[in-house]
């Protein structure tokens, strides 16, 4: 038996001993999102039971597990029993839950499901994976995420960990970059490039040292899939960068990732210490005479860092500008050696596909597009968080199967992030794969999927992104440096009801010059959501423009605020919140709202909505 | 020499270009902010010019160049926090603190700084401040999460 085998087995004997603990054990979700929603109040009521000895039990903190909107998660896994999952626990919840649940047999709490083996119900309690938002889920790049510790490698080694990386050093770099060609992988980053071929460039490319780069510096604006991976997984990247870099011949690698992931670095290095100290990273991994070093680089918040020559520019010191193509990164990258940048996503399911084999990953997905892609699902969804689903489901599963449908009426769902474009009910049905979001004007991106409903103006949404990506532009071609800015000042004046059908022409004009003159996928891209909202919202631009009307109601210029006086309780609870005084009236009377005065903060609306006592009187008309 | 150039040589000892934006953000690690000082003293170190590094420096939005407050308020406008009105919590919040993006309060209470994304889209919008990110805002609960802060 050599090391790592020892490995392997302690670490099978650990996980045994944790599932069959004779004391309960307590998993906290600990994600960004989970500590953003209260985990980390939660982890300390928790520690605080445990200085009572009458209560002995093991706490462990584990990933996101997906469904975000049940933030924060705590799991109970009595001895002999399953693992139970309780949702939206705060600290007070969470103490009667170890006191009354972990502790008592007869406790009346109940769990919202299990995550024990089999989907079968146990005691009345449904599995975790039976529930709506996670039935219709294939999970292979997510399947630790939210089950290990994350900064435990033996947790990682007890669930097959490394052995992908075993079968990639028994088979010979040729034969991982064949089995990477069956599966059908493509660059998860967006693009959608086959991942073997840039392997196989890079391979065959002349060179003495090769690079290899994650790109994790996630930058578009509504997506978190990289980070939730990384913090609730960060073994399964680290085993698919070795794997990735032994099949191109890489001996130093780097991930690049966003600064503004503090506990995504973190996790990280810990990841790596503890990969090095179990001879996993370094010299002669695993006896197979590969040697192979991570360094990570802090991304200092570009958007254009995610093209692959900017990001190269960036690590090398420079102003993240891109760099024309040819040569491409594969033949002339990183300090002009043959590079290769692969996506968080992609080089975290490298690993199953050495694990399972690149037929059993073939099997997913569509006939172009294979496996299982993540999402983040958000806006004005009712279950949001992250997912990840076969490649070929439709947009109607995700939007209503998975994410349960929208409270108003459904108008559309943005996907590719800045570079997307807006899609409508008339796509609903189209099945997602690479090809046809690009057809449909869109991108696959790498995955944020923010869900609009009647409340989203869909101007207001491209001067969004139009005004991110100007600000993002690096400046060097003018038709995106320029362009982009155009763009924005007359979607401004649609939004200010000061524009005029003639803009209209103006802005698909600069729009399709921007897309055609630009170097890189930034500013080719760029006015991608315009022209989707142009095409499929030409009548809400019309609206903006000659009745000076913004439906939704979110165009500030464009609506007013009024008190319904059949309504109004006269609770004086919005004068107290006026900033401006505008609202005035004595108590128990209807009160008055002077438009003079408003500066249409909101804070009136809100406390109205969410205040039982006052009556959802004061609304926002167009 | 001084001790920013002492702690270079140890933190840094390539002393190569790649170390520029690793070297900028061990500055503003130390110091919550890039003092026009240390872009000379880096010069010197790296042998690069001074508008090169300030180049650079101002191209990433992570850099700053005002001393921070005593607490540091990120807003998040990404895609999601939009679509849930973050517009509306930044204009509140610039009219609670009385500062616009990119600078400090008078008092040196907070410093305001707009972000692209947070990646809590899940659970928008949201803000950080310091280091805890606070979610699903709304006007009103924003007034009391800043009290939070001294």
């Amino acid at each position: 038996m050599n090391d790592f085998e020892q490995l392997q087995k302690t670490a099978q004997e650990q996980w045994e001993m944790l599932q069959h603990s004779s004391d309960p054990v307590v998993y906290v979700g600990m994600g960004t999102c989970g500590l953003a929603s209260g985990a980390g109040d939660v982890w300390k009521s928790i520690q605080k039971i445990k200085d009572n000895s009458k209560y002995k039990f093991q706490t462990i903190k584990v990933g996101c597990i997906g469904p975000c909107y049940f933030e924060p998660l705590l799991d109970v896994q009595k001895p002999g029993s399953s693992r139970f999952t309780f949702n939206n626990v705060d600290a007070d919840r969470a103490k009667k839950i170890i006191k009354e649940f972990a502790f008592s047999d007869e406790s009346k709490l109940k769990p919202l499901a299990h995550l024990g083996d089999g989907i079968e119900t146990i005691n009345g309690t449904k599995s975790f994976w039976e529930l709506p938002m996670l039935k219709y889920q294939k999970r292979i790049v997510l399947r630790n995420c939210g089950i290990v510790d994350p900064e435990n490698i033996m947790h990682y080694i007890a669930r097959d960990g490394f052995s992908g990386l075993i079968n990639a050093f028994e088979k010979g770099p040729e034969e991982v970059i064949e089995e990477i060609r069956i599966s059908g992988l493509r660059g998860r980053g967006g693009a959608g490039f086959p991942t073997y071929k840039k392997w196989q460039f890079c391979r065959e490319a002349k060179g003495k040292i090769k690079y290899l780069i994650c790109n994790a510096d996630e930058g578009d604006p509504g997506a978190f899939m990289n980070r939730s991976l990384i913090e609730g997984d960060p073994f399964a990247l680290l085993e698919g960068m070795i794997i990735a870099a032994y099949a191109l011949g890489a001996n130093q690698a780097y991930i690049y990732i966003r600064a503004e992931y503090p506990l995504a670095i973190e996790r990280l290095n810990i990841a790596i210490a503890q990969m090095k100290q179990a001879g996993l990273l370094g010299r002669n991994i695993l006896d197979s005479g590969f040697n192979l070093e991570i360094k990570l680089k802090e991304g200092a918040g570009a958007f254009v860092c995610g093209e692959e020559t900017a990001l190269i520019a960036s690590i090398e010191g420079e102003r993240g500008m891109p760099r024309s193509r040819p040569p491409y990164p594969t033949l002339s990258g990183l300090n002009g050696n043959p590079t290769t940048i692969n996506n968080v996503e992609t080089l975290g399911t490298i690993p199953n596909i050495l694990r399972n084999g690149g037929d059993w990953y073939n099997q997913y997905g569509t006939a172009n597009s294979k496996g299982t892609k993540t999402f983040a699902l958000v806006g004005k969804v009712r279950r949001t968080g992250l997912i990840e689903v076969p490649l070929g489901i439709t947009l109607r599963e995700i939007i209503y199967d998975i994410g349960g449908g929208t409270i108003k009426p459904f108008k559309a769902v943005q996907t590719g992030g800045p570079s997307g474009g807006c899609l409508t009910e008339e796509h609903i049905d189209l099945p997602i794969d690479y090809e046809s979001l690009s057809e449909a004007g869109s991108i696959m991106g790498s995955g944020g999927l923010i869900v609009m409903d009647e409340n989203s103006c869909m101007v207001d949404v491209a001067k969004y992104f139009l005004n991110f990506t100007s600000k993002e532009s690096c400046g060097k071609c003018t038709p995106c440096r320029i362009g982009t800015k155009r763009m924005v000042e007359i979607l401004e004046k649609f939004t200010k009801g000061t524009g005029s059908i003639d803009d209209l022409a103006t802005l698909e004009n600069i729009a399709k010059t921007v897309k055609n003159g630009s170097l890189c996928g930034l500013g080719q891209t760029a006015p991608n959501p315009v022209l989707t909202t142009l095409k499929y919202f030409y009548r809400e631009y019309q609206e903006h423009i000659e009745d000076k009307r913004c439906v939704a109601a979110v165009c500030r210029d464009l609506v007013e605020y009024r008190v319904i006086k059949e309504k109004c309780t006269g609770c004086q609870r919005c004068v107290e919140v006026c900033p401006t005084g505008a609202i005035t009236g004595p108590r128990s009377e209807p009160h008055n709202l002077d438009p003079e005065k408003c500066i249409k903060c909101r804070a009136c609306y809100e406390i109205c909505r969410f205040d039982a006592i006052a009556g959802d009187a004061i609304i926002i008309v167009s | 020499m001084s001790s920013l150039l002492n702690t270079l040589g140890k933190h840094f000892p390539e002393c190569s270009k790649g170390d520029l934006i690793p070297i900028l953000q061990h500055v503003q690690h130390q110091e919550g902010y890039i003092p026009s000082n240390t872009i000379r003293e880096i010069s010197e170190y790296l042998n690069i010019s001074c508008s090169t590094i300030y180049g650079v420096a101002t191209f990433y939005s992570q850099f700053k160049f005002n001393p921070p407050g005593r607490h540091s308020i990120k807003i998040c406008l990404g895609t999601a926090c939009h679509v849930q009105g973050g517009d509306f919590i930044l204009s509140a919040l610039q009219m609670e603190i009385g500062i616009t993006p990119g600078s400090t309060t008078e008092d040196g209470r907070f410093d305001l700084e707009r972000v692209a994304c947070l990646g809590c889209c899940a659970i928008a919008p949201v803000m950080m401040v310091d280091n805890d990110i606070h979610s699903r805002l709304s006007v009103i609960k924003l007034r009391q999460i800043l009290s939070n802060y001294e």
